[in-house]
């Protein structure tokens, strides 16, 4: 069992700044197109960040011509180049799943300023 | 060259690989083994090793028989004994030690072990049984249904599946790929799951197909 966590533990990225649910945040993302290789840009609102150790993901919601979009992204994975924080959203639960429910200036969040 | 390896199934986890893809490993510390018995066609009608796991068996509870073996091989007793298949003609001895750099990364092996007990299960969750609807006053739920027809033969058949002890089981799975192989501390990273639990005991075999 601790081996497991020791192997786990291994694979952790340590380059992964300080995030949670509410804050909005800028996901630069490989993608692969046959040999080469570019960045993507995903922004939303982080709705909540689950499982633990390598395992733990997490979930951002940005609203992209009017349709919601949702995209998960392991935490650790490789193929994120680097995550940005652009702004803390001040929030009280774990997971924002009500935001789905909400649009326009009802799923906007109060900015949190003096945290960081 | 030894074909198969003893290993302990440590646990689950994933892993990232190359192209950044989540693959779902089961680690399993695979030896180091020691072949304690050479089986030749000439003596035994097939070419085969018998290896052992982890050492360190109290004598006095080994058979005599046993031990004779052990100290041909040169080996203290292991707790495990198993046999592999070996290469045809190939150059290997008793008291020579099997680790898990037989295996390479990217290699599709057979994983050999025994599936987790389930104790007493009904004929739905043994043999995949439709049963019945669980509402609409049906009142046959989980039950097997008919086992056979009445006067003639008068007597059920053997080999009926019905409800009992599920699980335990001698369960082989092919085409099981190396994800990893960590030679410092004896680990083998398997794509997917294996039969048994943790510490449960596998075998591991080079070869996709069935056969030894």
């Amino acid at each position: 069992m601790d081996l497991l966590r020791e192997l786990e533990k291994e694979q952790l990225r340590d380059n992964i700044p300080a995030f949670g649910p509410g804050d909005t945040v800028r996901v630069h993302v490989k993608v692969r197109e046959g040999e080469k290789e570019r960045i993507q840009v995903f922004e939303g609102v982080v709705i909540g960040r689950k499982g633990g150790s390598v395992r733990e993901s997490f979930t951002v919601r940005k609203v992209s011509y009017s349709i919601g979009v949702e995209r998960v992204f392991p935490v650790h994975s490789p193929s994120i180049d680097r995550i940005e924080v652009v702004r803390h959203g001040r929030v009280r639960r774990a997971k924002l799943y009500f935001l789905r429910n909400l649009k326009g200036k009802a799923a906007r969040l109060e900015e949190e300023y003096d945290r960081r | 060259m030894v074909q198969g390896i003893l290993a302990k199934k440590i646990g689950m986890t994933q892993v990232f690989d190359d192209s950044g893809a989540m693959v779902p490993v089961t680690v399993v510390q695979a030896g180091p083994c020691v072949v304690v018995l050479r089986r030749t066609t000439e003596t035994d009608g097939h070419e085969a090793a018998q290896i052992g796991l982890v050492a360190g068996k109290p004598p006095r509870k080994v058979s005599k028989p046993l031990l004779g073996s052990f100290a041909k091989a040169g080996v203290p007793p292991t707790r495990v004994l198993a046999e592999v298949p070996v290469t045809d003609g190939s150059e290997v001895k008793p008291g020579d030690t099997v680790l898990c750099d037989i295996f390479t990364v990217g290699e599709v092996i057979r994983v050999v072990g025994t599936s987790k007990g389930k104790g007493f299960q009904g004929a739905m969750k043994r043999h995949h049984f439709r049963g019945g609807a669980a509402s609409h006053g049906s009142m046959f739920h989980r039950a097997p249904g008919g086992i056979g027809p009445s006067a003639y033969p008068s007597r059920v058949f053997p080999g009926t599946r019905m409800a009992g002890r599920m699980g335990v089981d001698k369960v082989t799975l092919k085409h099981v790929k190396v994800v990893k192989v960590d030679l410092e501390r004896n680990l083998i990273f398997l794509k997917g799951a294996v039969p048994g639990g943790r510490n449960a005991l596998l075998r591991l075999v080079k070869g996709q197909g069935g056969g030894r």
